[in-house]
């Protein structure tokens, strides 16, 4: 199944970014930072389903509007990408986003990101699966083919009409 | 208009002077009251809470979503202001319960809005239990039209078991569900008929705001605006030339022996301010409402304001939850939208004496939201999914909204071991429930056991006499009565202590019933207004 540029719009759209909502709006400014792309990019490929296609350009757009501004959040996952690039050199010799990508869900899982609950304030795993891996989790399974995946095409979070809760299940 | 800033954030908190009305509250009750009286009259309007920003909704559904918050991080409760305690044999999870600022619960409300039953009104002299009321259905009809035209209420009148209406609803009802039509061939073998549910958000555009668009989020936060909530009126009163004053959070009444004088209240900077007023709406619920006449208690009123009685605070009532739920073995498409789009009053009004009235509602968000689950647990990609696919998919629940009897022992006082960030007694909740309500319990999970057999669904959970819990239903605590010695408020909303204070909120119901309380509020508060307004007239 694949991702297309409306699910992105859609999981930013159900996150009140490009919405006008200030606490996620970008910074238009000259200042603005670079959002980790390649990073978010290379943690998705571990976090979302194998059967999925189009991850990049939907990461890409996502990740544009959500690291990429000088507000809290944007700062926390930069923030969190630095501290999994840290762990990357540190234990593997390399950037994050280079490493295999069994080296990359190893990485995580040592870090105990994959057994931390999100908290935005707290350890650093707990930082990691709130600012990075729970967002991209967030933003694929908000959006209309992250839903359809599970079987429902308006997940919670979209706004996706009042038709798809009437209708059957498709053969 | 009132005079200069008082407060860092640059708004003008300073009391309106001359002010004819003084409503303490920004929910329905004190919007809708506020919205009534505003074009003839010199209204303010004070709230405890802030004036959230609408821009900041889709923000605040993130919050709903995912599992680093609570309920009450949502709409900001907790901390010091919302301090409480819970003394009873039933804990109450009071800011799980409620929403303070301009808009109040209705906030994160879900939005249901059904009419009283006729018998509601006469349960001592129907079902030989509890107090009648001093009023009954007709007196309120044409006041129930009009809520449900204010909140442009979704609805068909094709509930047999309803009490009479007048007209249609303003929109038309939201179609069943696919869930529903499973749900209605299994009740058409029970014999149980079931018919749509009105509701408090546009299936069409209305009165300036959009048709839902199915977030799924309504319970606690409706990003669209499809949903009702009372902003809709406070904006219509400001326009109308009320003043409403958020972070204003009134302390004291201060009063003579016949007459409210002012609400002091306090602002965000800590300057107390008084605001006076000929006549005065509390409109603040059924916590706060109590705990601010407790906490006005004087020489004149030791006991408390407007408490000759001794009835403000006692007889606290919620509804409890009943429910049943399950797994079928085909997809049952839950957890597109956060409302319910069938119910059943079929057993409603075979309430007695041991038996009270419960309605049954067909959930259409049974069984957890993927894109919470996929948040939580060890897993990601294809087992991640995997485990997403596994527990969503045939997920069925069956809710019921029991009433509950008001009791003595069931109130709201004050902790007077506790204070909130002002230095007041902190309200605590003491809340019991009866046999009645728990039989009733057990009779609602009796009959939606029998739907999830007839579906042919394996149950999977039951919220029983044992894991109830309440519907955040604030009711009872400043009962309405003819009699002066065993009630807070007259039938027309004034408090038979003081001629210039009305209560427009749950707290005066003197019983529940076992529908979702709003809509009668919402009624309440528009013959409360009627009432004011004929008072002003007369030269108050």
């Amino acid at each position: 199944m694949e991702l297309s540029r409306r699910d992105a719009i859609g999981a930013l759209a159900a996150i009140g970014v490009g919405t006008g909502a200030a606490a996620y709006a970008v910074d238009t400014g000259g200042d603005a930072a670079t959002a980790p792309v390649e990073t978010l990019v290379a943690v998705a490929e571990v976090v979302y389903p194998s059967e999925l296609s189009g991850v990049e350009p939907f990461v890409e757009t996502f990740a544009e509007r959500r690291a990429a501004g000088d507000d809290d959040h944007a700062r926390g996952v930069r923030a969190a990408v630095e501290t999994m690039d840290d762990r990357a050199e540190a234990w593997y010799d390399a950037a994050f986003a280079d490493l295999a990508a069994e080296d990359r869900d190893s990485l995580l899982r040592e870090m105990g990101v994959d057994t931390a609950a999100e908290v935005p304030d707290g350890s650093t795993a707990e930082r990691v699966r709130y600012y990075v891996v729970n967002d991209l989790l967030m933003a694929l399974y908000a959006s209309p083919t992250g839903g359809e995946l599970v079987g429902l095409e308006n997940p919670r979070g979209h706004p996706g009409g009042t038709d798809s809760y009437r209708r059957g299940p498709r053969q | 208009m009132s005079g200069t800033p008082s407060a860092a954030d640059g708004r003008d908190r300073t009391p309106v002077p001359d002010a004819d009305v003084c409503v303490v509250g920004a929910g329905p009750a004190g919007a809708l009251v506020a919205n009534r009286l505003a074009a003839d009259h010199e209204v303010v309007v004070l709230d405890a809470g802030p004036r959230f920003d609408p821009e900041d909704r889709l923000n605040r559904q993130e919050r709903a979503i995912r599992p680093a918050y609570d309920r009450p991080d949502v709409w900001e409760m907790g901390g010091p202001r919302d301090a409480h305690a819970a003394s009873g044999e039933w804990f109450y999870p009071l800011n799980h319960a409620r929403v303070k600022g301009v808009g109040g619960s209705t906030l994160h409300w879900q939005g249901m809005v059904m009419r009283l039953h006729e018998a509601d009104f006469s349960s001592g002299t129907e079902r030989g239990v509890g107090p009648d009321w001093p009023l009954d259905y007709a007196d309120l009809r044409p006041y129930y039209a009009e809520a449900e035209r204010a909140f442009g209420v979704s609805g068909a009148d094709d509930n047999p078991f309803g009490p009479p209406r007048e007209a249609p609803f303003p929109n038309p009802a939201f179609p069943p569900s696919h869930s529903d039509s499973l749900f209605a061939e299994a009740c058409e073998e029970l014999d149980i008929a079931t018919h749509s549910v009105p509701n408090a958000r546009n299936s069409e555009p209305y009165d300036g705001r959009g048709e839902c668009v199915g977030y799924g989020t309504c319970q606690p936060v409706c990003p669209s605006g499809a949903k009702y909530d009372a902003t809709v009126h406070v904006e219509s009163a400001e326009s109308a030339g009320a003043t409403v004053i958020d972070r204003a959070r009134v302390t004291e009444l201060a009063h003579g022996p016949d007459r409210i004088e002012a609400a002091v209240y306090v602002a965000p900077d800590g300057t107390e301010h008084r605001q006076t007023a000929d006549a005065f709406v509390l409109a603040a619920g059924g916590v706060e409402i109590p705990r601010l006449l407790l906490l006005s208690a004087s020489k004149l009123y030791p006991d408390g304001l407007a408490n000759s009685s001794g009835a403000v605070g006692r007889y606290f009532t919620d509804h409890l939850f009943a429910g049943v739920g399950g797994v079928l073995e085909e997809r049952t498409r839950q957890n597109h939208v956060g409302f319910v789009t069938t119910e059943s009053h079929q057993f409603y009004d075979e309430a007695d004496e041991t038996v009270a009235p419960f309605k049954l509602e067909f959930l259409n968000y049974a069984g957890p939201s993927p894109v919470e689950l996929a948040m939580t647990g060890d897993d990601w990609g294809d087992d991640l999914l995997g485990r997403l696919r596994e527990s969503y998919g045939g997920h069925v629940a069956v809710g019921a909204l029991v009433e509950q009897l008001p009791r003595e022992d069931s109130y709201v006082g004050l902790d007077d071991e506790r204070t909130d960030d002002l230095g007041n007694p902190v309200p605590d909740v003491h809340w019991t429930v009866g046999d009645r309500a728990l039989r009733t319990i057990e009779r609602s999970n009796e009959i939606q056991r029998d739907i999830l057999a007839e579906l042919g669904a394996e149950v999977t959970w039951t919220a029983g006499p044992d894991s109830t819990g309440p519907a955040y239903h604030h009711m009872g605590t400043t009962r309405m009565g003819e009699e002066p010695t065993e009630s807070v408020v007259d039938p027309t909303l004034c408090t038979h202590d003081l001629e210039n204070c009305w209560i427009a909120s749950s707290s005066v119901f003197p019983t529940g019933g076992a529908v979702n309380p709003t809509l009668t509020i919402a009624a309440l508060a528009l013959r409360a207004a009627d009432a004011v307004d004929e008072a002003l007239s007369r030269s108050l």
